[in-house]
């Protein structure tokens, strides 16, 4: 494969691609950090919750809602429809063993997956998003209109639930119930409903990811998929325990994939995802807690 | 009137019954100790209060029936300071404090104003992590945290356990603050009977899941059996 010359004002537009793609997968693996800090599981229907709640999105945008009225309506029944799932789904399976939980999950996310096709059909649809896809000049970078969109978007709500998790009340409960179950209870704490809130945060999080995604891919059941995969290894490689983990290791990933895909001749767009997770691999081993992650140390 | 009362409380671990009809009372503004070898059951009479055990029976708080769950409990008006201290260490000694006060509204900076005039190291360290947190320091924070609570009533597990005497008695000299200023009754599980007895104005002995001797602590001082069995003398 013979790679073009190298331009620095190319390798911006690059690296402005690379947080992009990164701010998906980092808002994904938030979503992932937060329930698997709370549930010690990795929720495997992450990816389909956030295609079922765009394709809602989908389907309210055509009966002549304009993106941003239908945005706050998503939002809102991404966060019921989470702890909706957590209740149910869940909570009966709460205290099972992490296979039977996560057998749940993927078990929910066949459900969703049918139920969408079902809905929707397979085939791929346009989403319109809010964004255009012309560009501006960004001190002499041309940089697409939609890419900065996302960034913003993705990045304003990651910091809004930063403020939310470390000043509200209701916050600290959330990380109290995640880190010490126990004690939260005698402090009165309902922890039950702090796990199912959990969940909706999480949802909500895929959702906006999703609405995000959408206009850049296309619209089909399996839209999350690779970007879910990808999702578990930027939360693997910040630590499964640290949310700001999460959020640096999507956008470290997100730049890594993009520049290897552009700049190393042999890796390409085939080979991308194998060597992204090489690199993550010896990362590991010289770290086995990711960058922001604690090795768990038990005393015995 | 009791502030709490036990009535023949029993209480399990799976298969194995830890409690065998407990019965005991707490007046308000009283400070009761529980004395007894390891395995009484001293550490799950507690914890049949708090709801952190399975129990049968019904315990009476305030003449009213105490629900079973943890989280009820605590809005009751009962902090129960766990065996091992029950700290958040991954939370800073800030949040660990305005945890205590979760089922509180207001007062909250006031009322940690006052637990680091009571215990200085933790204002010190107020934004370090609390599993960093001496042994001694961690207990003062667990007991801070429970002062935030405003509780009627306080569980302690074991306050003295592994601490050096100069902080046993910063803790209890807390304590007893917390008794004459807020009026706290307090219910206080200890190895230590000596200084359980010295600040206890009554005591029960656990033996197996059962209460065998009950009294104030001037008489249990004076049982020939309690000491030889608890106090070493």
């Amino acid at each position: 494969m013979v790679v073009p010359a190298f331009t620095w004002t190319e390798f911006a537009q690059q690296i402005a691609a690379g947080i992009r793609s990164g701010a998906i997968y980092a808002g994904l693996a938030l979503a992932l950090v937060i329930i698997y800090r709370s549930t010690r599981v990795i929720n495997f229907a992450q990816g389909e919750m956030a295609t079922f709640t765009t394709f809602i999105c989908w389907s309210l945008m055509n009966h002549g809602f304009s993106f941003w009225t239908a945005f706050p309506i998503v939002l809102a029944i991404a966060f019921v429809g989470g702890v909706a799932i957590e209740r149910v789904l869940i909570q009966p399976v709460e205290n099972a063993s992490v296979l039977t939980i996560v057998i749940v999950t993927l078990g929910l996310a066949l459900l969703l997956n049918g139920l969408m096709s079902l809905i929707w059909g397979g085939a791929n649809r346009q989403f319109h998003g809010p964004f255009s896809t012309r560009t501006i000049d960004v001190g002499g970078v041309p940089i697409s209109v939609q890419d900065i969109g996302i960034v913003v978007v993705s990045f304003s709500l990651v910091a809004l639930l930063g403020l939310f998790f470390r000043y509200t009340k209701l916050g600290l409960a959330l990380r109290a119930a995640a880190v010490n179950p126990d004690s939260s209870r005698l402090v009165g704490v309902r922890v039950g409903w702090m796990l199912a809130l959990g969940w909706g945060i999480a949802a909500l999080l895929g959702a906006v990811a999703g609405m995000m995604v959408a206009p850049v891919v296309f619209l089909d059941p399996n839209m999350m998929q690779t970007i879910l995969l990808y999702a578990f290894a930027a939360a693997v490689l910040g630590g499964l325990d640290s949310p700001i983990g999460a959020v640096v290791g999507g956008i470290l990933l997100g730049l890594t994939i993009t520049l290897l895909e552009r700049y190393v001749g042999f890796v390409g767009s085939t080979l991308k995802l194998p060597v992204a997770l090489l690199l993550i691999l010896v990362l590991l081993l010289l770290r086995p807690g990711g960058l922001f992650g604690r090795v768990a140390v038990r005393r015995v | 009137m009791s502030l709490l009362e036990l009535n023949g409380i029993e209480a399990r671990y799976g298969q194995v019954k830890a409690l065998h009809g407990v019965t005991l009372r707490v007046a308000e503004g009283e400070l009761v100790a529980v004395l007894g070898a390891n395995g009484a059951g001293k550490t799950t009479t507690l914890r049949a209060i708090s709801g952190t055990v399975r129990r049968s029976g019904d315990v009476l708080f305030a003449g009213t029936k105490l629900p079973r769950r943890a989280e009820a409990t605590a809005r009751a008006g009962i902090a129960h300071v766990p065996e091992g201290r029950g700290t958040f260490t991954e939370l800073s000694v800030w949040d660990n404090l305005r945890l205590g006060a979760y089922t509180r509204r207001g007062g909250v900076k006031e009322d940690a104003q006052r637990v680091f005039k009571f215990f200085p190291p933790l204002g010190d360290r107020r934004d370090q992590q609390a599993g960093t947190l001496s042994g001694g320091e961690q207990q003062m924070l667990a007991l801070g945290r429970a002062m935030m609570a405003r509780p009627r009533l306080l569980l302690l597990d074991e306050p003295s356990l592994g601490l050096a005497p100069i902080v046993v008695k910063e803790i209890f000299e807390a304590l007893a603050k917390m008794k004459s200023e807020d009026g706290t009754s307090v219910l206080v599980v200890e190895q230590n009977a000596n200084l359980a007895l010295a600040h206890a104005s009554r005591a029960y002995v656990l033996e197996v899941g059962r209460v065998v001797v009950e009294g104030t602590s001037d008489e249990l001082l004076a049982n020939e059996s309690v000491r030889k069995s608890y106090l070493g003398y």
